[in-house]
């Protein structure tokens, strides 16, 4: 495939969402044969979502929720990565403490995160607590199954190497183990990113009294279509800032990563 | 006169050699995989100042061998001994260019080379000098910088050239360390190795499978047959003199002649080790 330049390519992109918008916009506004396709009620307009997202801004009432969401999205992957490096470790490095608590690890893993929403409020109460520790589930297994993986894998003639060149078992876990795991990491940063503001949204959403799951929450509460539409925007405009954030994060921590072939 | 003569004997019968490999057999596999007898008892030794090339088709075991010198597996039977001292552990007197990439690829060229000096409590101002040092000694000035990914072949095997010599080590344990390189840059590195070793004379053990180059390079040249129960079945004193141009030696008749005398013992194995394949 050959490249598209730059500015065609975004011209192209935005074409879709022009595209997208006129669509629902014509749906909800103009009666053809007497009905609407896209009634009001059910699915509002992109000029009433667009200016309630405005508005949000305007009355300064989105950055407390934003603030709060964000906050637990730090905090739950932080806590995540730091539980997750510390027993991928301590997994990859004893193999008898694997083998009994694989099965546990599996089964704790296999189990949709959402039914623990509840345990969590009652044990943590309704503020950010209860969402970090959603979110916490959620990066920990997905950081304790790369570093696992990161230490495992170490190429062993690399390994072999390092012995030769005399370093003892604290040298090799710093510029051995510690970087290989690392890596196997932050290749799953967007993930593990992702995953904590999925947990922090989906603890707002169930039950709380900030964030942007629960301004999504009190809006369908309502039946504020516009309202949910609004908040989903913002949502999604606050996930693509976060994301590319972790990109170029990503690109300064692993230089020495050789580039994916161009296609 | 009389009295030094006689010290300098005894010094002689004294000083062991550098690696001793004394019935040392390996295998591979067991603990409920199939056990691979992959080399039969042998003997060999390597002496402080001798550059001893090893050369067999592939797959004999000469990795093996050199893993066993290196501390890295422990023999089946037998003891490995380095300079008369049974070997417990990894030989820390050895530098090893292995034949597969070692170089971490988190780190550049140059901290590769210098991490060999911090690991041993050396300040990183020093060792990142001397690490520059070697890279140009090996032709890669300019490419301290570069990760080993953003290296061809060739030049990371230099880079693990420059990391194992920085220790200064007494064994240097060479697999295929030319491997990747074409015909012309083998002959530089080849000149460059002998370059470096006539400095201090190091004890060489340098497994190729090309058998000019080992003519070409070594004091001694040794034969492995073809597995499994590899041994060694041919042991040639190279008497061509140094130093030595790494090309043009290759036109003395005294090479045609050492060449033609250890091929033909090394090509019954090589069809052997075909004809196992086949
Ligand atoms: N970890 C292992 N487990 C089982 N068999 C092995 C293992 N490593 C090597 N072998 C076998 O031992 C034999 C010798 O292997 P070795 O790597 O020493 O060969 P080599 O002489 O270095 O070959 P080449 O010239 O291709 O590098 C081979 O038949 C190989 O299949
Ligand atoms: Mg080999």
């Amino acid at each position: 495939m050959t490249r598209i330049p730059r500015t065609r390519l975004l011209a192209l992109q935005a074409l879709v969402a022009v595209a997208a918008l006129l669509v629902w916009h014509v749906g909800a506004t103009v009666p053809i044969g007497g009905t609407y396709l896209l009634p009001k009620f059910f699915f509002s307009t992109p000029l009433d979502v667009i200016a309630r997202v405005w508005k949000m801004f305007a009355t300064g009432m989105i950055w407390k929720h934003l603030g709060i969401t964000l906050t637990e999205t730090i905090l739950a992957f932080v806590i995540g990565s730091v539980a997750g490096i510390v027993f991928g470790f301590w997994f990859a490095r004893k193999p008898l403490v694997a083998a009994v608590c694989d099965p546990y690890l599996k089964m704790a893993n296999a189990l949709p995160r959402v039914v623990l929403a509840p345990i969590f409020m009652l044990w943590l109460g309704l503020g950010i607590w209860s969402k970090v520790a959603l979110g916490v589930t959620l990066v920990f297994f997905i950081v304790f199954f790369n570093v696992y993986q990161g230490v495992r894998e170490v190429s062993p003639t690399v390994l072999a190497n390092a012995r030769m060149l005399g370093m003892n078992d604290r040298q090799l876990f710093r510029y051995v183990y510690w970087p290989s795991a690392l890596s196997w990491m932050f290749s799953s940063l967007h993930t593990s990113v992702g995953f904590a503001l999925v947990g922090a949204v989906v603890g707002e959403y169930l039950g709380s009294a900030a964030g942007l799951g629960y301004l999504i929450h009190q809006a369908e509460g309502v039946f504020d279509v516009t309202g949910v539409f609004a908040g989903m925007a913002v949502l999604a405009a606050f996930v693509l800032v976060i994301d590319w954030l972790v990109t170029i994060v990503e690109r300064r921590l692993l230089v020495w990563r050789p580039q994916p072939a161009i296609v | 006169m009389v009295t030094l003569r006689v010290i300098d004997t005894k010094r002689d019968l004294v000083r062991a050699p550098a690696v001793a490999l004394d019935g040392v057999a390996i295998s591979y596999g067991g603990d409920g995989t199939p056990v691979y007898e992959a080399v039969a008892p042998v003997r060999l030794e390597v002496g402080e100042n001798e550059f001893l090339a090893i050369v067999g088709p592939t797959g004999c075991g000469k990795s093996t061998l050199l893993n066993a010198a290196a501390g890295l597996i422990r023999p089946a039977a037998g003891t490995v001994s380095v300079f008369g001292q049974p070997l417990a552990g990894i030989n820390g007197k050895a530098g090893y260019l292995f034949q597969q990439d070692a170089l971490m690829p988190w780190k550049t060229a140059r901290d590769n080379v210098a991490v060999a000096l911090e690991v041993a409590g050396r300040p990183r101002a020093e060792a990142l000098e001397k690490a520059n040092a070697l890279l140009a000694r090996v032709g890669l000035a300019s490419f301290g910088d570069r990760y080993p990914h953003q290296l061809s072949g060739g030049q990371r095997k230099r880079v693990g050239l420059a990391q194992v010599l920085i220790r200064n080590p007494k064994i240097l344990l060479m697999d295929e360390p030319f491997g990747p390189l074409d015909a012309q840059t083998r002959h530089i590195m080849g000149t460059l190795l002998l370059d470096l070793w006539a400095q201090d004379r190091k004890a060489v053990m340098f497994v190729t499978h090309d058998l000019e180059e080992a003519i070409a390079l070594a004091d001694r040249v040794v034969i492995m047959s073809a597995g499994p129960r590899a041994r060694i079945i041919g042991d040639h004193r190279i008497d061509l003199p140094r130093p030595r141009d790494v090309a043009e030696i290759r036109m003395e008749p005294r090479f045609h002649a050492l060449h033609r005398v250890i091929w033909n013992e090394l090509r019954e194995e090589v069809m052997k080790a075909y004809g196992a394949l086949g």
